[in-house]
């Protein structure tokens, strides 16, 4: 793999660019893997990356229906941080934040992180007590998070609306200072790039359409509509479609697949300093480097893969932002978009061994899997390779639906986070 | 947003009025205390979540109020039927539950590229 950096850049601008590779090879596949990661998207592919890398398992291939990130990796809005409540999903997301504060130099890739801030604002008296609950949980974990004034708020983020008047007044903000955002595609590329320089092969536009067992119930490899791959252990990283893909071995897992639609405007010059969220009035908003506003809008309340939503789903968001920042009361909408999101009921993640040996799922992330991608990846890296839960992903088993041991975020986060 | 026809109202009427209550012919056990583990996460938490054809409940809320059953295709979003709460499972004409739906975005938007 040829190092990018800035002499490498130079150099190419002299020769009109013409000696740029491809980032990653498209090989035929081979007849068996050790690992076959199902589903190449962030998630799949960084646990390809981590496996050849921290655990020396190059054999790897990862299997993809469609193109790398063209599923959620590429549709969602892009917000990085970890001020979750409870400690398995501060174990999580906080392990995701310091891979991502890295990722850039580690995949020798410009995945665009830029810790600007993710605020969240507080309209009431349940909400200032639910965040401040958060504050105080995180920063006893030792993850940031502060409590800001309504003016504390504005000269954060001038744009908002903090007047007693306004249709939904502020009366406080929780802000993470180290979240943010981060290029979604780049962040697919870089893993496919860096995993491919380690021999793991990464194909496209092959659907895995079953799974084929042994005598004793093991995995054995997949069927696709490229024929039969084998494989030792299987991975599935399929995120909306997780359901699908597992029930093609038999194992049933609790999720829910719903539509989640995201949209964005035309491009505006640097205006939006930081990452804004709602929950109460669910809106959430930041600005592209490419100056596009880029909104994140709810869940429509029905099962779905269609990939779209219903429009009234959009227009709540945008009420809600104009009412929050009515400076963009006449920007216009560019594109819109929905991405199948796999939610648990307890709106935490499940990744976990199966009763079915050599199988493994990474599943779950529901509405907020984007900033998990390289912590996710890597523990998921570390199930496959060990054949059990690192430490800081114990917590999301399978089995907790039994167990009751249930990691409640979604009481938490009272939306989709 | 999805047109709803609410079997007791006999209207087509606007999402808006409906909420989803889930998937529908799912029979509490009778003797919840006594059954295992196992048995009650199937009960409470696992859903078939299918891709293609669905059997689920909504509520018309924002009308008459009432809980009724729908079959609906998760792919194209379309309402295949819906009926009244209590009346059993019934079969979609020239639908099988194992019918491979063709309008996923793979086939059109994979098709283009």
């Amino acid at each position: 793999m040829r190092k990018y950096s800035v002499f490498a850049l130079a150099r190419e601008a002299l020769r009109a660019h013409k000696g740029w590779d491809a980032q990653w090879s498209s090989p035929e596949p081979r007849s068996s893997y050790d690992v076959i990661i199902v589903g190449g998207g962030g998630h799949g592919l960084g646990a390809a990356y981590y496996l050849a890398k921290e655990h020396g398992i190059t054999n790897v291939a990862v299997l993809e229906k469609g193109w790398l990130g063209g599923g959620n990796t590429g549709r969602n809005t892009t917000i990085i941080r970890s001020n979750y409540l409870y400690e398995e999903s501060m174990d999580m997301y906080e392990h995701s934040l310091k891979l991502w504060e890295g990722l850039s130099q580690d995949l020798n890739y410009n995945v665009m992180y830029s810790p600007r801030g993710v605020m969240m604002l507080s309209h009431n008296t349940h909400d200032m007590q639910s965040f401040k609950r958060h504050i105080n949980a995180n920063r006893l974990y030792g993850i940031d998070n502060e409590w800001l004034t309504p003016e504390q708020a504005k000269a954060y983020c001038p744009p908002l609306d903090i007047s007693k008047t306004a249709r939904y007044p502020i009366n406080g903000a929780a802000l993470q200072k180290r979240g943010g955002t981060a290029r979604h595609d780049a962040v697919a590329w870089g893993y496919a790039r860096a995993a491919s320089d380690r021999g793991v092969h990464i194909i496209q536009n092959t659907e895995v359409t079953g799974i084929r067992r042994g005598p004793d119930g093991e995995v054995t490899g997949v069927e696709t509509n490229r024929g039969f791959i084998g494989a030792k252990k299987i991975g599935v990283s399929a995120a909306g479609h997780s359901s699908v893909v597992m029930e093609m071995a038999g194992v049933r897992v609790p999720l829910a697949s719903n539509p989640l639609q995201a949209l964005v405007s035309e491009p505006l010059k640097p205006i939006f300093p930081c990452v804004v969220m709602s929950n109460t009035v669910h809106a959430y908003i930041s600005q592209s480097d490419k100056g596009e506003l880029v909104i994140g809008a709810g869940t429509d309340q029905y099962n779905s893969y269609s990939q779209t939503g219903g429009l009234q789903i959009i227009t709540h968001t945008l009420d809600a932002i104009c009412e929050l920042f009515p400076m963009f009361r006449r920007v216009k909408m560019m594109r819109q978009w929905g991405g199948i999101t796999d939610n648990t009921p307890d709106r935490s993640a499940i990744q976990s061994v199966t009763p079915v040996p050599g199988l493994f799922v990474n599943c779950g992330w529901g509405t907020g899997g984007f900033k998990a991608t390289p912590g996710s990846a890597n523990l998921f890296a570390h199930l496959i390779a060990k054949g059990e839960p690192h430490k800081l992903a114990a917590g999301l088993t399978l089995d907790r639906f039994r167990t009751g041991r249930l990691i409640d975020e979604a009481a938490a986060a009272a939306v989709a986070h | 947003m999805l047109l709803i026809h609410c079997p007791y109202c006999e209207e087509d009427r606007s999402e808006l009025e409906f909420r989803w209550a889930g998937e529908a012919h799912i029979a509490r056990p009778d003797a919840i205390a006594d059954i295992t583990d196992e048995e009650f996460a199937e009960y409470f938490f696992l859903r078939n979540n299918e891709k293609g054809l669905t059997y689920e409940r909504w509520r018309h809320i924002h009308g008459c109020g009432r809980f009724f059953n729908a079959a609906r295709d998760t792919v194209s979003d379309r309402f295949l039927m819906t009926y009244k709460a209590g009346l059993p499972k019934r079969p979609v004409p020239g639908v099988s539950a194992t019918e491979k739906t063709v309008e996923t975005y793979e086939q059109t938007e994979g098709d283009a590229r």
